[in-house]
């Protein structure tokens, strides 16, 4: 975690839907093993900027480097590079027609000609330790929100990205399988993974994160260490969003 | 002198119907990926095969191209024809299936590193076949009936045998009887197929 090679470089990324400036100019490093936890309010470009970083939208002006070499480029084999670049996304999105292990397979086997047996086995693995082994040959129908989250997180990693983008998976979940979710992500947190998490649950980016990003209106408005950044935000508008989660009445 | 007439009614059905889902799988995607140029070709076709009945396409085909030189058979007509009217048709079915998968599926497709062929073939196609099959269904079943016309450009359909019976003992109500025979036993176990066909692949509706 601590060696300061850097993974992935953003450099003044600019994005514009077509009706105003989106992303305004966010420049942002990761190191190798660090986890990043972007928040802020909605509409403020988290999410953009996740998809910007693996090339789901195209940017207007900026850069963005994997292991030192551009990605934003025009001849970028972006199916290449997402192969490094996993992402699991707000609403699960496993193939509905696929059952579990052909979910998480087709990956490995299509985009990477990986032999079935062996990636299967490896599969098998994963998904034990996320206690799914036994829905293995269950289609997605037949999983809850929050175990459909987990295989979706299973099928990302089977690529071995170098980083992994989650971009607020646990948004569109029941509380209680909320837990589950997050406990997959702490998991790989602690196994050194690269990671930049899209998140609301406070508590689990303050856990989480080696650094938090606060992002408002497109800019990066506050950097900073969990430990500070909550405790003391150094921003007028950090302080403000904050408070948002926590509630006090006066009786 | 029915069986052999249905076997040939099938036979250029079953043809047309195959030159169908190619020119409507193409017509489709080329739409889809907004292909240029092929794109407005497809757009062109569709209307011009859509807005045309197929009786009107066979004469065409049968009696007016022989006119700037250019001469084909009854049963290549007929295939032609088919095609012309029937791509159309699926294409349609096809599109309608194509815009009910989430676009979703395509990001994640891709977030794992597949490309955008990829994606179409082993993520989007299958789901949006499921949802197109009652469409597809519905269509090879109206392409087979449309084959009634092909007596028209002198192909020994069954159509045109049963007119031939009736011109030949005068025994309409039996002729047309036998018809109306013949084309149910072509058909129903189609469209009884179909339906098992649908209850089969429902899986790509629920899920998400």
């Amino acid at each position: 975690m601590n060696d300061n090679e850097k993974l992935l470089e953003i450099h003044k990324l600019y994005k514009d839907y077509g009706n105003g400036p989106i992303l305004k100019g966010i420049s942002l490093d990761i190191s190798k093993g660090e986890v990043v936890v972007v928040i802020g309010p909605s509409g403020c470009g988290k999410s953009t900027l996740l998809r910007c970083m693996n090339g789901l939208e195209p940017i207007q002006s900026g850069e963005i480097l994997l292991d030192g070499n551009a990605i934003t480029g025009k001849k970028t084999k972006w199916s290449e590079i997402r192969q490094k670049i996993g992402m699991v996304f707000q609403s699960y999105d496993l193939f509905p027609h696929m059952t579990v292990i052909d979910n998480i397979l087709l990956g490995p086997l299509k985009a990477q000609k990986r032999n079935r047996a062996e990636a299967e086995k490896e599969a098998e693995v994963l998904l034990d330790r996320i206690g799914l082994l036994d829905k293995k040959n269950s289609y997605p129908r037949q999983l809850s929100g929050g175990q459909k989250q987990r295989v979706a997180i299973v099928r990302a990693l089977m690529m071995k990205p170098e980083i992994m983008l989650f971009d607020e998976v646990t948004a569109a979940l029941d509380p209680e399988m909320v837990r589950e979710v997050l406990d997959v992500m702490l998991e790989l947190a602690k196994n050194g993974s690269t990671m930049v998490i899209v998140t609301h649950e406070m508590e689990f980016a303050k856990a989480v994160a080696d650094r938090v990003v606060f992002l408002d209106r497109g800019e990066i408005v506050e950097m900073d260490s969990p430990q500070e950044f909550f405790t003391a935000p150094k921003t007028e508008r950090a302080q403000k969003f904050l408070n948002t989660f926590t509630f006090e009445i006066e009786k | 002198m029915y069986a052999e007439a249905a076997k040939l009614t099938l036979g250029i059905g079953l043809i047309g119907i195959l030159f169908s889902v190619v020119t409507g799988l193409f017509c489709v995607l080329v739409q889809h990926y907004r292909v240029p140029v092929l794109r407005q070709i497809a757009a062109v076709y569709k209307e011009l095969s859509r807005n045309t009945p197929l009786l009107v396409q066979l004469f065409f085909l049968y009696f007016g191209l022989p006119k700037i030189g250019i001469i084909i058979s009854s049963e290549a007509c007929a295939v032609i024809g088919l095609s012309f009217l029937g791509g159309s048709y699926m294409a349609e079915a096809f599109r309608s299936g194509l815009e009910a998968i989430d676009k979703i599926q395509v990001e994640s497709g891709l977030s794992i590193g597949l490309t955008h062929m990829q994606v179409m073939r082993y993520v989007i196609l299958p789901q949006a076949l499921s949802i197109s099959i009652p469409a597809l269904c519905a269509n090879v079943i109206f392409l087979i009936k449309e084959t009634s016309v092909f007596s028209a450009v002198a192909l020994a359909d069954l159509m045109y045998v049963a007119k031939d019976l009736i011109g030949l003992y005068y025994k309409t109500d039996e002729a047309l009887l036998m018809l109306v025979i013949a084309y149910l036993i072509l058909l129903l176990p189609v469209s009884i197929f179909a339906s098992w066909l649908e209850r089969r692949l429902r899986y790509a509706g629920f899920g998400n």
